[in-house]
């Protein structure tokens, strides 16, 4: 090797930009001028894009299917809370109540991510009864939901006779959840914008695992 | 990044009488006649670790643009907004747009965005500059480069073929792209998309593969993690579970092999079934997700790979696989072939690898929370959301040590571990990491059992009321810059600063590393040069782990001096060498105390450099 020295050349000018300082604009000012290319289907040419379509892209983004499987969604993770509730003082195992906690944490997060969709694109909330509405044959219910009958069965019951039927339940209910994702991937125009479609996703791949765990359980108990 | 998969409640070992207080406390929170009541986000639990009280990170003001920010061993050169077209100016928080992964080719940097990808011109390192902003929204939009090819990753629904914005109304469609396209942007006016491979769950992640005896040909591993589509829109895709659907898109990875002559011709060559039980066949081979026993993490099933990370020149790849981390031997590109594969029953979901330029330990990450929730609060446990450092030694890994941001990020930052790259400084193991709003990290790894900080920047939350999903998806080195690629607020440069853990000597070495292309997931091998910079470096080293006999370090540095100025013969160089070489030997024969390994490598520097 040589002994020259390779010295490592330092810029002259650094431009500092301290993001706190007070001039900084609190939103961003973007890069104008320079052009922005769409391209096309493979061996297509690209064409120059106006930015001004971007904003069609709102209109465009979520569909009526979307929206029905968020207002349908809210109400089925509002019934496996009331499920959930049940369990602390008629399971029999920590093991037990630890799945039921962490199910109850995740819906009730996902439930918050489902309000907040709805009201960042002003359509209407579901009321935090609906579910009861559901169960009183006021609404029609979603799929897997579990009738009035079947809710009043799994509260009066108590021990391992809870466990094994929670467990049926709650694995028809999930698998409920499974059917409504598929429905709304089998709509048109659905599961199109980001947001929407890393949900139905994770609610797909999540509540898939929890029926597999849910039935190892179940087999343990038989 | 995935969104919140199940929230892991339960902690580990110590953590355990305080988890067993919060379940009580929630269980106790429990109401049958009003379920939906949210429990109080008031109750804070205790914190689980310890942090420096002075940490200027702590309680930094809110802001998209003009948060605060603090910063030790780094500083900022410049913070480059994304472009026009590529962010809501009502909401840092508009999936859409947000910012991925970045790539290097040339004097050009590539940075990926959910509705496409921009081009920068590194003309002037510490100045991005604008090139080309390209629209072909698909999500995620993680980028890679080789040559005049840009290969980017597509798997929602929306995704077109024709790189269309409008999405795609049918549920079966032709018109629908999941899979990498492939872009010739050899012509920076029309950037061509020359071949768009379809797959059956789209394209999370992918991989770039080089065969070192392969010239004509570069290889892409596709990471799909979504869900699979149906057999009417792409035939053969079918996502059933393995005893019934032997041929399911699940428990594989694609290959594709793209000549370089016609990328046009692409296509999927392979899908290996890498997590196959290798006795019974089964292709469920590995962990079948859940917990591993009281107080453990929930572990995603593997059925995916979320990340693979290639070293060809080792001929290894490290995969993030869901629920394990697995070593590959790719010495068939084609046909990679799984070697070993570890569990930890800390982690949610393995995410991504990066080996150390020894290829001697790779560090996993940990997606606890799926990078939208905040995993790096005080009462999170610093084993959880973090990265775990294993070694490999024949082919085997073994667990050292965890790392994780060390200090706590709010309620309103989304924070866990996350994609970064290693820093070529000369005798240790660093590592730049991006945390989403926790900012960028680096670790030194060197003991993996050890990790430790050396260097930080982070930003207040985009806000104090909400959690909006932001922050930095990858921070990687590239020639001797920290290029930060943030997901609302866009590409940040920044340059090492010396203090107590890396010196002048140390950045110096690394910043002579110059390489022409850089894609995180295909690591290079870096060789140093024998130059003065790196023996400064490997001196610095030893005298700050009083590794080297005090009386030695005038020496040294003198010889040193004079090899700069070009007055150190080959002859004076060789005597300091074989001072240092007998104090390595006098070491390694228990005789003294000190630095072997650094000794001899010092020498060696010396000698070659009166070469």
């Amino acid at each position: 090797m040589s002994s020259k020295l390779f010295l490592p050349v330092y810029a002259l000018v650094i431009l500092v930009v301290t993001a706190s300082c007070a001039s900084t604009p609190s939103i961003p000012v973007g890069t104008t001028g320079t052009q922005i290319i769409q391209p096309g289907a493979p061996g297509e040419m690209a064409q120059a894009f106006d930015t001004a379509e971007l904003e069609a892209i709102g209109g465009l983004s979520h569909s009526v299917a979307d929206v029905r499987f968020m207002r349908g969604m809210i109400p089925h993770h509002g019934q496996a809370l009331d499920m959930t509730a049940l369990v602390p003082t008629r399971a029999t195992t920590n093991e037990f109540r630890s799945m039921a906690l962490r199910m109850q944490i995740s819906q009730r997060d996902e439930i918050r991510l489902m309000e907040r969709w709805l009201t960042e694109r002003e359509e209407v909330i579901p009321p935090p009864n609906a579910h009861r509405m559901m169960m009183a044959g006021d609404m029609a219910l979603m799929p897997g939901m579990l009738n009035a009958g079947q809710m009043e069965q799994l509260a009066s019951a108590t021990g391992q006779e809870f466990e094994r039927l929670f467990l049926e339940f709650m694995i028809m209910h999930h698998e409920g959840a499974l059917t409504m994702v598929q429905t709304l991937f089998n709509s048109s125009g659905a599961g199109q914008e980001s947001l929407i479609f890393k949900f139905a996703t994770d609610v797909d791949a999540d509540q898939t695992i929890e029926i597999m765990r849910m039935r190892r359980m179940l087999e343990e108990r038989r | 990044m995935i969104l919140e998969q199940i929230s892991g409640f339960t902690h580990r070992g110590t953590a355990l009488v305080m988890m067993l207080v919060m379940t009580a406390s929630l269980i106790g929170g429990f109401s049958e006649t009003n379920a939906q009541q949210v429990v109080p986000d008031s109750v804070t639990p205790a914190p689980l670790f310890t942090w420096d009280p002075n940490d200027p990170r702590l309680e930094l003001g809110a802001g998209w643009m003009n948060a605060e920010s603090a910063i030790r061993g780094l500083e900022q050169v410049s913070a480059i907004p994304r472009p026009d077209g590529f962010f809501n100016p009502a909401t840092p928080d508009d999936g859409r747009f947000s910012n991925t992964d970045l790539a290097f080719q040339g004097q050009y940097l590539y940075q990926g965005n959910y509705n496409g990808f921009q081009i920068y011109d590194l003309d002037d390192p510490n100045t991005p500059m604008l090139a080309l902003s390209v629209v072909c929204p698909g999500g995620q939009g993680d980028v890679s480069v080789y040559g005049d090819l840009v290969f980017m990753s597509a798997q929602e629904t929306r995704g077109r073929l024709d790189c269309g914005i409008e999405g795609v109304a049918d549920s079966i469609s032709a018109e629908r792209m999941r899979g990498v396209r492939i872009f010739d942007v050899s012509d920076l006016s029309n950037p061509m998309q020359v071949a768009a491979i379809q797959s059956c769950r789209g394209s999370h992640t992918h991989t770039l593969v080089v065969d070192p005896d392969d010239s004509e040909n570069v290889y892409v591993y596709i990471q799909g993690t979504s869900s699979v589509r149906p057999t009417e829109e792409l035939p053969g895709c079918s996502g059933g579970e393995p005893d019934e659907d032997p041929n399911t898109a699940l428990f594989r990875i694609e290959v594709v092999r793209v000549p370089l002559d016609a990328p046009e011709d692409a296509e999927i060559v392979s899908m290996p079934r890498i997590f196959a039980d290798a006795e019974t066949g089964n292709i469920a081979g590995l962990w079948a997700g859940g917990d591993h026993g009281t107080g453990t993490q929930d572990t995603r099933r593997t059925h995916q790979c979320h990340d693979i990370t290639v070293y060809p020149e080792i001929g290894l790849a490290a995969g993030a696989c869901s629920g394990n981390g697995i070593l590959l031997d790719i010495s068939d590109v084609v046909n990679p072939r799984r070697i070993d594969e570890v569990l930890d029953p800390n982690f949610a979901y393995w995410h991504s690898a990066t080996f150390n330029n020894g290829g001697t330990k790779v560090v996993f990450t940990d997606e606890w929370g799926g990078g939208g929730q905040a995993r790096c609060r005080a009462s999170d446990p610093p084993t959880w959301g973090a990265n775990a450092i294993f070694t490999i030694e024949d082919g085997e890994m073994t667990l050292g040590g965890y790392y994780k941001l060390p200090v706590p990020q709010t309620e309103t930052e989304n924070c866990v571990a996350h994609n970064g790259s290693i820093i070529p400084v000369p005798g240790r193991d660093l590592m730049v990491q991006a945390w989403y709003q926790g900012g960028l990290s680096i670790m030194d790894f060197t003991d993996p059992e050890n990790a430790f900080e050396v260097a930080f920047f982070d930003r207040g939350p985009l806000s104090a009321e909400a959690l909006f999903t932001g922050g930095y998806w990858s921070t990687y080195w590239h020639n001797g810059r920290i290029y930060g690629a943030e997901i609302s607020r866009g590409i940040d440069v920044f340059r090492l600063t010396p203090t107590e853990h890396l010196s002048q000597a140390e950045i110096d070495a690394a910043e002579l590393i110059q390489i022409d292309q850089f894609n995180a997931q295909m690591q290079p091998l870096t060789i140093w040069p024998a130059v003065v910079p790196v023996a400064r470096a490997y001196l610095d080293q030893l005298v700050r782990g009083n590794g080297i006999l005090n009386d030695r370090v005038p020496d040294v540095g003198n010889i040193l001096d004079r090899a700069e100025r070009g007055t150190a013969t080959t002859i004076q160089l060789a005597e300091v060498a074989a001072q240092l070489d007998q104090d390595a030997t006098a070491i390694r024969a228990g005789t003294l105390g000190g630095d072997a390994e650094r000794l001899s490598t010092l020498a060696e520097l010396l000698r070659n450099l009166g070469d």
